[in-house]
């Protein structure tokens, strides 16, 4: 078998907050704590939460935007998570990032030319000047936009278009790795639809790698291979796609799916309204950290914390219920 | 007679470079009771129809035309006083960010109270008494801790149900929810939209949901208008518009938007694109305003503007090429 090109190995992130004359007051956020997962050349993996679950912090974490609290990550069988600054840096070459916001993630002050040739010259990609300019040509062809654009500034273009270059800034370095941190969560609809058959064309002819990130469970469902539900800083469920969107193994992922409003007029559904909110990372609760909204909660979920484990081929979830006698596990029957 | 009916209604801003047509002509009303959901991207008009009806627009250089008839009264012929006594009292709106529509330095019970007080003239201990009750209602547990608490105490899911018990206070004729639940994550939405449908049936507001997901319409509405581009491009009984869309812009709507299930199905398909962007406001736009992004443009649509035509019993659209089912007499 061959190694997977990122793994990702008992992962946290934990931020500390200091208040208060003398540090009183002072608190941890346990934004991400103990994940792991691996992606493949080639694969995405979708990972998906509410706000707060710590899905970005990971793929920030991943990026090396902020160093980590404790765990491993590992790109192509080399740990990238503790190298210095230089040693690291050919390494980013090899795992990009395309941002929510392409209003934000674009330097007003620079042409869309000079937003491309960046990462190219940084990492020493192009033989001679020419070959620069055909590049940035070629990465407009790419994401489907003119080739005159490049002399244009960010401020000219739509909020699709500057996800496109966005997209092709991230292209540029040749990444094995694309992190797309709700990319197409501020899109509107149909400009959402663009860029959504971009990112899946782009993946299918470069042969891309994708982590992506999304709280959206139909474009997740339309975009990934596998998928990864977090919830308070753990993931809960990991599987492949259809298995984890037709028989969900942890009642988190199960509530998720049904809160999902279906654009069916009068279909008949059975939706699980969690009560409450999500609770506060900076003091989780004890024993299973759902188990305060969880409608199959019993005594042992408050004390002991659930492992995650297989519960089919390939089908993780973190949940005392599988432990149970089928006939009285909620959650069996989904199957 | 309608409760609101809206006719003609066009709303302009004045910018430096050229009058922006942000809602251009557009008509519709809402019955006693029921639920229409507006639906249409961003820039397309939707919230500013919806601060019209409240003139919520600044003037200048915002400028309202046409005729906003609440009970049979012209909104726009009341003087800013008379206004005020119809905001909060016969209509109310909630907002879609609940963190910027509450006041940050008084307390919950303070903002429940001045609706209250202002509109329904009650004193002070009587307006607390019925602020609790409103919480009760909106499902927020431990009242009476809450009224003393101030917004940023509360997570953004108790922050909309503070909104809404606020809306709700003076038991408004009409709700006009703008995004009301675009800021929430899903669980917290779906508890709201829950909220929402056991409230209507209890206070019997009628409601405008404006969103962009066809999936909260879908569940909430009874009636969709959709807008593009400033106008009112089709309307229709909730179940008839998802059955059979007419307008080529509301079916390339639906084919964008991927459904949950789609994997199951078997066959993934590719989301069908609308090529192209929304058209600027500023220009005139002398034809169909989606002429430019739609496939089955011809020169008609290019040069004369489709007018909102009866396709089927109820059913709306503002196409020249749109199917028309046979009408009875």
């Amino acid at each position: 078998m061959t190694r997977p090109l990122l793994e990702v190995n008992d992962l946290k992130k934990h931020f500390y907050l200091h208040s208060g004359p003398f540090g009183a007051g002072a608190a941890t956020v346990y934004a991400v704590d103990g994940v792991s997962f691996n992606i493949d050349k080639g694969e995405t993996l979708a990972l998906v939460g509410e706000s707060g679950c710590g899905k970005s912090t990971v793929g920030r974490c991943i990026l090396r935007l902020f160093g980590i609290t404790a765990g491993q990550v590992v790109l192509d069988g080399k740990r990238i998570d503790d190298l210095s600054a230089g040693a690291l840096r050919p390494l980013r070459r090899r795992v990009q990032v395309v941002f929510q916001d392409p209003f934000s993630s674009l330097n007003p002050r620079m042409r869309v030319r000079d937003i491309l040739a960046e990462p190219i010259r940084n990492f020493r990609l192009a033989k001679s000047g020419s070959d620069l300019e055909a590049r940035v040509e070629r990465l407009m062809d790419v994401v489907r936009l003119p080739r005159d654009a490049v002399k244009r500034w960010p401020h000219e273009f739509s909020g699709g278009q500057r996800q496109r270059i966005g997209i092709a800034r991230a292209l540029a370095a040749e990444p094995d790795l694309i992190v797309c941190d709700e990319a197409v969560s501020a899109l509107d609809v149909s400009v959402k639809a663009q860029i959504v058959n971009l990112l899946h064309d782009l993946q299918q002819e470069l042969g891309l790698a994708m982590l992506f990130i999304s709280h959206d469970l139909a474009i997740v469902e339309h975009m990934t291979h596998r998928v990864a539900v977090m919830y308070l800083g753990k993931i809960v469920e990991l599987a492949p796609k259809r298995p984890i969107f037709a028989a969900p193994k942890h009642p988190y992922t199960q509530a998720l799916l049904s809160a999902v409003p279906v654009a069916e007029p009068g279909a008949a559904r059975q939706r699980i309204i969690l009560k409450g909110d999500v609770p506060s990372p900076i003091n989780p609760p004890k024993g299973c950290r759902f188990h305060t909204r969880c409608p199959y909660a019993f005594d042992r979920c408050r004390t002991e914390e659930p492992p995650l484990r297989p519960t089919a081929a390939g089908h993780l979830a973190a949940c005392h219920l599988h432990d149970l006698p089928a006939a009285q596990n909620p959650l069996a029957s989904a199957a | 007679m309608p409760l609101l009916e809206v006719e003609n209604l066009q709303t302009h801003f004045r910018t430096p470079d050229g009058v922006n047509r942000a809602v251009d002509g557009v008509s519709f009303h809402v019955e006693e009771g029921e639920t229409l959901a507006v639906v249409g991207e961003s820039g397309c008009g939707k919230s500013v129809t919806a601060n019209s009806i409240l003139r919520l627009i600044p003037e200048p250089p915002g400028k309202i035309a046409g005729s906003i008839r609440f009970r049979g009264i012209d909104l726009l012929q009341l003087s800013d006083k008379e206004m005020r006594r119809v905001r909060g009292n016969d209509i109310s709106m909630i907002f879609q960010e609940p963190m910027t529509s509450l006041n940050p330095v008084l307390t919950v019970g303070r903002q429940l109270g001045e609706t209250l007080r202002l509109h329904q003239r009650v004193s002070r201990r009587e307006a607390d008494d019925r602020a609790q009750e409103m919480l009760q209602l909106v499902g927020i547990p431990e009242t009476k801790r809450r009224l003393d608490e101030y917004p940023h105490q509360l997570s953004g899911g108790m922050r909309q149900r503070v909104m809404i018990a606020i809306a709700l206070s003076c038991r408004p004729k009409l709700l006009i929810a703008d995004e009301p639940t675009t800021a929430l994550d899903v669980t917290i939405q779906a508890q709201i939209l829950d909220l929402m449908k056991d409230l209507k049936s209890k206070v019997g507001a009628a409601i405008i949901l404006i969103t962009h997901d066809l999936g909260i319409v879908a569940e909430v509405a009874e009636r969709v208008m959709v807008m593009y581009a400033g106008r009112k491009v089709e309307e229709a009984p909730v179940a008839q518009l998802y059955r059979s869309p007419r307008h080529p812009y509301t079916q390339g709507l639906f084919g964008a938007v991927p459904k949950l299930g789609s994997s199951l199905s078997g066959q993934q398909t590719k989301l069908a694109e609308i090529p192209g962007v929304v058209p600027s406001l500023k220009q005139r736009i002398a034809g169909c305003v989606f002429a430019s992004r739609c496939a089955m443009a011809t020169d008609l649509c290019r040069q004369s503007a489709p007018a909102l035509e009866i396709k089927a019993p109820g059913h709306f659209a503002a196409c020249h090429y749109a199917p028309k089912e046979a009408l009875a007499a």
